[in-house]
């Protein structure tokens, strides 16, 4: 048993509210580094496809704002679960802060697809097995938030909306497998499967990095917006007060 | 049994069963959440009847035909076991090009031709650069990756 209480700390507003901190301008500083050598990458140094030629390059956003928003939704859901069911309220607030970071994801992810699929497909919007599911994610993440301000009190919203965010994580295989299980106009997956990627490293490597860097950007936002949330709910509290005391 | 293990047991029972209602609602959809059919589900009659439905399907080469003066383009889609005859008019997506996956819609006429009103493009998951396409084409039992110049085949056709 041991083993575990280093973790019963994170249920600690002040320790999380701490290295939160500590933590968030390191996220910041990597995700700013890898966003910049991942656009120049992708943008530049990597050669242009052979059949779609520059148009390719909009998978440098489109499939780490995919990847970010499933991330982001299966982490939200674990928190809400451990919030329903531990009643810690820090694991609420990170479900919370999570929510508009998703959903910025999932309509950056949407966004660009559709912008791409007009030259390469010949079409805006299908209603395809895969665009429709991550459509719902969109609106799954809406949803959350629209339910969280629905409720004046607070307790009322962190347990209505994590049943929301436990019971729509269903979605998050669907959009994955998607193209698999049904005849889907998106293609298959590129990188995330068994296989070895169907991209040359001089494609694929920028690629990587760009998916740590939206990770890295995702964690530092968490780490703010968290600290805000934090804020707002121990606003009474004492250990806040000699924070900000021995702050000043 | 302690109030947060029944908690517990009562999110996890939940999550289960709302996984599996959905896992049985996509079974039962399973057809309806077809985005097209394949030349062989059209020779086994298996696509709607006097309705709008979608085929998908390689363009085989060799295939494609313009009717001059007009922008009437006939092609053939194929799953390697059957062949759907394809008559389209209108602007064709970039990505249009004999040995390439491409989704057309519309409706089968009389004669067996499938009447299309729109045709897209099927991207497949592989990227690769422009001299490594050229010197596969050159060389097609090259080393390099060579399932990577398969045509495009939609999922779901069995060859």
């Amino acid at each position: 048993m041991a083993t575990w209480t280093w973790f019963h700390r994170f249920g600690s507003p002040p320790f999380v509210y701490r290295i939160a901190g500590r933590c968030a301008p390191w996220f910041g500083a990597g995700a700013v580094l890898c966003i910049a050598y991942g656009l120049f990458g992708g943008l530049v140094l990597a050669p242009p496809d052979y059949q779609q030629k520059d148009a390719f390059r909009i998978v440098y956003v489109h499939a780490p704002a995919a990847w970010l928003s499933l991330s982001c939704y299966t982490t939200m859901a674990v928190a809400a679960f451990v919030g329903l069911v531990w009643r810690i309220k820090v694991a609420h607030a990170v479900a919370s802060a999570l929510a508009p970071v998703g959903a910025s994801f999932a309509f950056v992810c949407l966004a660009t697809g559709s912008l791409w699929g007009r030259p390469m497909w010949g079409t805006w919007w299908e209603w395809d097995a895969r665009l429709t599911s991550q459509l719902i994610l969109l609106f799954l993440y809406l949803g959350y938030m629209a339910l969280r301000s629905a409720h004046d009190d607070l307790q009322r919203a962190d347990r209505a909306s994590a049943v929301l965010a436990v019971v729509g994580v269903v979605n998050v295989p669907i959009i994955h497998y998607s193209v698999y299980w049904w005849n889907s106009l998106h293609q298959g997956a590129t990188v995330m499967k068994a296989d070895k990627p169907s991209m040359p490293a001089e494609m694929l490597v920028p690629l990587l990095v760009m998916f740590l860097g939206f990770t890295l950007f995702q964690l530092w936002v968490l780490c703010t917006r968290l600290r805000a949330e934090i804020l707002e709910r121990e606003r009474n509290a004492r250990w806040l007060r000699e924070e900000i005391q021995e702050g000043a | 049994m302690t109030p947060r293990r029944r908690r517990l047991m009562l999110f996890s029972s939940v999550l289960l069963g709302v996984a599996v209602a959905a896992g049985i609602a996509t079974l039962a959809f399973r057809d309806n959440l077809q985005y097209f059919y394949n030349p062989s589900e059209v020779a086994a009659g298996k696509v709607p009847v006097g309705k709008r439905f979608r085929v998908g399907g390689m363009v085989p080469k060799g295939s494609v035909q313009r009717a001059p003066g007009s922008l009437t383009v006939t092609f053939a889609v194929t799953d390697f076991a059957h062949t759907v005859n394809i008559s389209y008019s209108g602007v064709l997506p970039d990505l249009f090009r004999e040995g390439q996956g491409i989704i057309a819609h519309g409706k089968l006429d009389t004669s067996g031709v499938f009447v299309a009103d729109e045709v897209l493009a099927k991207h497949d998951e592989k990227y690769m650069p422009p001299e490594v396409a050229a010197s596969l084409k050159k060389n097609p039992n090259g080393p390099p990756a060579p399932a990577a110049m398969a045509p495009s085949i939609p999922k779901g056709v069995t060859l």
